[in-house]
């Protein structure tokens, strides 16, 4: 509870701008800022949501056989990336506390091993994807042709839903070194916080949808 | 800024002349000129689309062949309903309207993320401009619902027109985030929820499901693509998928998408007939709530397109019960205009036309509905052209009505300028007359079997539609009166003043056309936004 | 921090708060993956998807800081994961049987 007074302009209702000429600058509303994001992460929620419906349905038709395609997924190599990612969020989340104490180096170390995370996760990724492909195990392979409708069902959304996901921590790694540029640059300070807060956010989002993920497709074996 | 001026005159400078030149329209983040920038867009697409319509029409005017291959003709089809689903009526009043007046009638000067509400127009346009290109390679057989397994295996190039479609979805998801953060934070602070106008509830509501639902819709359109080009079975039933599954992840947007285009229609009705009843709204707090509540029920009804489709026999009668449900909210809204108008002092003006154009078409279309709702009835009708009637009769009905009723009712506020009253009453006479003698036919042909998105038909079915077509001539003649009258409005209609109606809403007390900055100050409520009272007789008159 | 929902939402959480949510984090993991090897059918699915709802209003609540945010953001929360709750279990009315 200490540090709450140290951002005044979070707290105030915004009104509406009362300079002539400066139409095109609303006033700064960190509040309005992530309410919008979370907004936007509503929309990414529901995106996969409609692919978890579709994991969903597809289960209730082929039960058992999705089970013969989790057994073939490597828990180790999920198990570790959820460890990874969990860790990235804790780190991007101490980020964000320490520039609330102004404490810039250390945000910045933060950062950096939230990407080095990220990275780690996309390596282990390629490397669990790359096995698979070795064993013939990929969208129009003769292999999966060989496959019960249920296996082929799940390994097909196995590789959209975690591709999805994928394409979403290679986003989020780009946004936060753009972030981390903007606080070098002293574009987003202590008192300016709110991009960072909402690619610190984008970033759990990224991390909540593994959490489902992982179960989804290791564990049910 | 007393509305009692006797002759008003334009002001000097308005968002419209304060800067000149392409680029400052282009690069605007002024959320009227946006506004502006959707209408001319729209306007045109509309334009082209009613005359594919057309086209259709003459067609089927007598049985056999007229001057379309049975492909063009679904061709055509689809991209008429491509371009009047995606381009005209989804976006239409949002974000012509919602664009323009919201932030107005909110006490605002802008939306909360102005810049990013250019880059839903740019978003709008990129899918525009993707349908066009779409149609040059060759177009799309579809229909606007690119259902599986067809559009799997049709030759037409999909890639183009689905991701036009996603594009088109993400305009609407950022115009969505920012009404609903606008609503949040930028009402003036003497404005509670309460004293909120309908038309503003009609869009928060309407920005919800955009938000909720979208990017379901979105999603799925990029899995068929998916498999089309990458080989992976998502809903194709020999890898293991169910296509039905494509149909419901469809419908969980595309019926909410019903209601993203009435509600905001709905909320242009609440405006009007107030206004020209000289009466304070009727059960403001229950059109409110129902706004929303017709938002969530109407997020639950979607499996009711898939009656014949092969769904489980509980999940048809599930989905038909709330059918039945959502008409509920919808009910209670016209009781409450109809009350409203109920020894109120009407000034029959041409908006309030619209309104009374609405509600007796609008209400063809609800009650229509109702029989597709009751399982058995819907069974026999599924599929036919008394589909296409009640679709017609609420969309275009109700909201393509309304979208006239807008333009007629803030076309002296957004251009300073008022259009002929006569002109504008022949125009409603014959749109209303033409659009009845339309699609009447088309209920009646539907319910003795005339198949849905046929391009021909058995002779017995002539009658039906040769005064369909006949029809359609007549519509597109009362279209063509009232967008000539609003044309010649823009330029040389008489000055309007700030307060034409007698409104009572915050809009009401900006200049016409308003200055970019319309707000020097913090605006007061003083009034309710249904309070005519405070009015003197002058200016009521006036 | 007892239920202050107040206006700013920039209370100072201390780091170490943050690690305990992360170890909270890693050991339910750990728990989802050890019940992943008890032989529990059909009901491993519901069992797996239970925890991974706690991890995740654990995420939500803490490193996105909803519990320091006004109402209306979790308000905001509730429907939007609400309306897929509603999406899921009526998708199942046609599934579950078929």
């Amino acid at each position: 509870m200490s540090g709450s007074a140290a951002i005044p302009d979070d707290a105030g209702h915004p009104v509406p701008d009362a300079h002539p000429g400066h139409h095109d600058i609303m006033p700064y509303d960190p509040v309005g800022a992530r309410m919008g994001m979370w907004l936007f992460l509503l929309t990414e929620l529901l995106l996969f949501g409609a692919m978890f419906i579709a994991f969903c349905m597809y289960y209730i038709q082929h039960g058992w056989r999705f089970s013969l395609g989790s057994q073939e997924l490597s828990t180790a190599m999920g198990g570790a990336n959820t460890l990874v990612l969990l860790t990235s969020s804790l780190t991007m989340a101490l980020a964000i506390a320490a520039m609330q104490r102004r404490n810039t180096r250390l945000s910045q170390q933060l950062m950096n091993a939230t990407i080095v995370c990220a990275v780690g996760f996309l390596v282990v990724k390629a490397f669990e994807w790359g096995g698979k492909f070795a064993h013939g195990l990929y969208p129009t392979s003769d292999h999966m042709a060989e496959l019960s409708q249920g296996e082929q069902i799940f390994y097909s959304l196995y590789f959209v839903m975690t591709g999805f996901h994928a394409l979403h921590v290679i986003i989020g790694g780009v946004l936060i070194l753009w972030v981390k540029r903007r606080v070098t640059k002293g574009l987003v300070t202590t008192d300016r916080l709110v991009m960072m807060e909402n690619v610190g956010l984008y970033w759990h989002l990224v991390d909540l949808v593994w959490i489902f993920l992982f179960p989804l497709f290791y564990l049910i074996g | 800024m007393s509305s009692a001026d006797t002759a008003p005159a334009l002001p000097k400078l308005s968002y419209l002349n304060e800067q000149k030149g392409l680029k400052s329209w282009l690069t605007t983040v002024d959320h009227k000129r946006i506004g502006i920038m959707y209408l001319v867009m729209i306007l045109i697409f509309f334009v082209v689309a009613m005359l594919l319509g057309l086209a259709m029409r003459l067609e089927l005017l007598h049985s056999g062949k007229q001057f379309m291959e049975g492909t063009t003709y679904n061709t055509v089809m689809t991209l008429h309903g491509v371009i009047m689903i995606f381009l005209f009526i989804i976006p239409g009043i949002p974000a012509v309207f919602g664009n323009f007046f919201l932030p107005i009638m909110i006490g605002a000067n802008d939306v909360l993320f102005p810049r990013l509400n250019l880059a839903s127009w740019y978003f709008y346009m990129a899918g525009a401009v993707l349908a066009l290109i779409s149609v040059a390679l060759g177009g799309v057989d579809t229909g606007w619902t690119f259902y599986v397994p067809y559009s799997g295996a049709t030759d037409a190039n999909l890639l183009i027109p689905l991701l036009a479609a996603f594009l088109l979805g993400w305009s609407s998801i950022l115009t969505g985030i920012n009404f609903v953060a606008t609503v949040h934070r930028l009402r003036t602070p003497s404005m509670g929820w309460f004293d909120m106008p309908l038309f503003v509830w009609g869009l928060y509501a309407t920005a919800w499901i955009a938000i909720i639902a979208t990017p379901v819709v979105g999603i799925t359109l990029v899995l068929v693509l998916i498999e089309r080009f990458m080989g992976i079975g998502i809903f194709d039933a020999a890898k293991g998928g169910d296509p039905i599954l494509f149909q419901h992840l469809f419908w969980i947007y595309s019926h909410p998408a019903v209601y993203v285009m009435v509600l905001p229609a709905m909320g242009v009705v609440s405006e009007i007939i107030p206004v020209f009843s000289r009466k304070r709204i009727f059960g403001y707090k229950f059109i409110a709530i129902s706004s929303l509540l017709i938002a969530g029920i109407g997020s639950l009804v979607w499996a009711h397109h898939m009656n014949t489709s092969g769904m489980a026999n509980w999940g048809r009668v599930l989905f038909s019960f709330l059918t039945f449900l959502v008409s509920v909210p919808s009910a209670v809204k016209v009781f409450n205009w109809l009350a409203t108008l109920y020894k109120g002092s009407i000034k029959v003006d041409p908006p309030l036309l619209f309104a009374f154009a609405f509600l007796f078409l609008f209400s063809i279309g609800g009650f229509t509905g109702l029989t597709h709702a009751s399982l058995s009835t819907d069974i026999h009708i599924h599929d036919t052209s008394y589909v296409v009637a009640h679709f017609h009769y609420t969309m275009f009905g109700g909201v393509g009505t309304m979208f006239f009723g807008a333009m007629y009712f803030w076309f002296p506020k957004m251009f300073g300028r008022m259009y002929k009253r006569s002109t504008a009453f022949v125009g409603i006479t014959l749109f209303f007359i033409g659009f009845n003698c339309l699609y009447i036919p088309l209920f009646l042909a539907g319910l003795n079997g005339m198949p849905r998105r046929y391009a021909d038909y058995l002779p017995e079915y002539a009658s039906y539609h040769a005064w369909s077509t006949v029809g359609s001539w007549i519509l597109a003649a009362g279209i063509l009166t009232m967008c000539v009258n609003l044309l010649q409005g823009v330029r040389k209609g008489k000055p309007a003043g700030p307060n034409p109606w007698g409104g009572s809403t915050l809009d009401c007390d900006v200049p016409s056309p308003p200055p970019t900055h319309q707000f020097e100050h913090v605006p007061e409520m003083t009034h309710g936004p249904y309070d005519y009272h405070h009015h003197t007789t002058e200016e009521v008159t006036a | 921090m007892d239920s202050t929902h107040s206006a700013d939402s920039h209370h100072l959480i201390p780091y170490r708060a943050y690690v305990a949510v992360w170890l909270a984090l890693v050991s339910l993991t750990g728990v989802t993956v050890g019940v992943s090897y008890l032989d529990l059918k059909h009901a491993a699915i519901l069992v797996a998807v239970v925890i991974a709802t706690v991890k995740c209003v654990l995420v939500i609540l803490y490193f996105m800081h909803i519990r320091y945010e006004r109402p209306v953001f979790t308000w905001i929360l509730v429907t939007g994961f609400g309306s897929f709750g509603i999406f899921l279990l009526l998708t199942f009315a046609d599934y579950f049987y078929r």
